[in-house]
């Protein structure tokens, strides 16, 4: 596989073609903050914390460094006053959600982001999609899913999935930086999953269960 | 909903997984609404996960995901339609079918909607009632109207 050379914060770095500045970062012991990235998983692009400036051909452009692939002779740029005020910016917003997530008030220390700026969401869910991908993409089970959009965008745990799948399994628990998942859980497992409530004496599903 | 017709509309999209949106699109026609058994039969025929089927279901402001009435009224709400009193409009509309914008009347009979541009603000202000167009609404007229849907004995 062809190598590319590319910089990032002046230090001379290669990496596979097609891999992401994230990756090749990584691999040059080069931190970029991430909340929704997970080795195991495709980029999904979603929380922007890793925005990093890219400059090719003379001109600097935002990305997102963990779906941006590679490129030749890219110069990469991991922090700056103009990348510390997003991601101060994108942290402020995220601190509406989830206040007391550690990841996100360590970055929040970090890059003095504001726990008071924005007025506080009631979900503290930060739409990572680490549990919704990590189900789809490694346990192929499709248990919980996003429903809306926009600011009603949320996660959702299909009852005839979730009964059926999650009790066993709970993978995607310790993935999920706010614990809204777990919080969603435990309201779908009160609401919809029966079974999992009336545990012996039940059901359709556990087959073998007296 | 019944299930033939289900799969009668999933069989003219020839079951394809790209074929979701029309597929939902034309459940949502003849039922007005999204039932879960289509979800679930969707997937099943199309295996796509119910996951998937209901964030688009869900992402998209055509669908519904609960039942609708028989007659859908929208009411636009954009800047043009406003200045020239959308919301007497909106309130006469209320006031005649007794639902607020979002709901269904116990009966089925209506379901009401806000939007908040229809394309024809020359018009304004428009109601949209069954995809038909009404132009230059007064507040009179929009609660005639809905009064007259289905015939003027079957209004309160």
């Amino acid at each position: 596989m062809k190598e590319i050379r590319l910089r990032i914060d002046g230090k001379e770095v290669a990496a596979p073609e097609g891999a992401t500045v994230l990756e090749a970062a990584k691999t040059a012991g080069i931190r970029i903050p991430t909340l929704c990235h997970h080795d195991g998983l495709e980029p999904f692009g979603a929380c922007r914390i890793c925005i990093v400036e890219a400059e090719a051909r003379g001109s600097s452009r935002l990305v997102v460094s963990c779906v941006y692939p590679v490129e030749e002779n890219l110069a990469v740029r991991t922090r700056s006053p103009r990348i510390d005020r997003i991601r101060k910016t994108i942290l402020d917003l995220l601190l509406a959600h989830a206040p007391d997530s550690p990841q996100v008030s360590g970055l929040a220390a970090e890059y003095g982001a504001l726990r008071d700026r924005f007025e506080k969401e009631g979900s503290f869910c930060i739409h990572c999609g680490l549990c919704v991908r990590y189900c789809a993409e490694v346990k192929k089970k499709h248990a919980v899913g996003f429903i809306g959009r926009g600011i009603r965008k949320e996660i959702c745990f299909i009852p005839e999935v979730a009964s059926r799948e999650c009790k066993g399994c709970k993978e995607c628990f310790p993935l999920c930086p706010t614990s809204y998942l777990q919080a969603a859980y435990a309201l779908a497992e009160s609401l919809a999953l029966p079974c999992v409530i009336n545990r012996g004496h039940c059901c359709s599903h556990g087959a073998q269960s007296p | 909903m019944d299930i033939g017709r289900i799969d009668a509309i999933i069989d003219r999209h020839r079951s394809e997984a790209s074929s979701l949106i029309q597929i939902l699109l034309d459940i949502q026609a003849e039922n007005r609404w999204i039932p879960g058994e289509a979800i679930s039969r969707i997937g099943e025929r199309l295996e796509v996960p119910a996951a998937r089927i209901r964030h688009v279901a869900t992402f998209y402001k055509a669908f519904s995901l609960v039942p609708r009435g028989r007659h859908e009224i929208h009411v636009c709400m954009g800047t043009a339609c406003h200045v020239r009193g959308a919301s007497r409009v909106l309130d006469a509309s209320q006031d005649a079918t007794g639902i607020r914008p979002g709901e269904t009347d116990p009966g089925m009979k209506f379901s009401l909607e806000t939007v908040n541009c229809l394309g024809c603000c020359a018009l304004g202000p428009v109601v949209e009632i069954d995809g038909k167009i009404h132009g230059r609404m007064t507040a009179a007229r929009a609660a005639e109207t809905v009064k007259g849907l289905e015939g003027p004995r079957k209004t309160e």
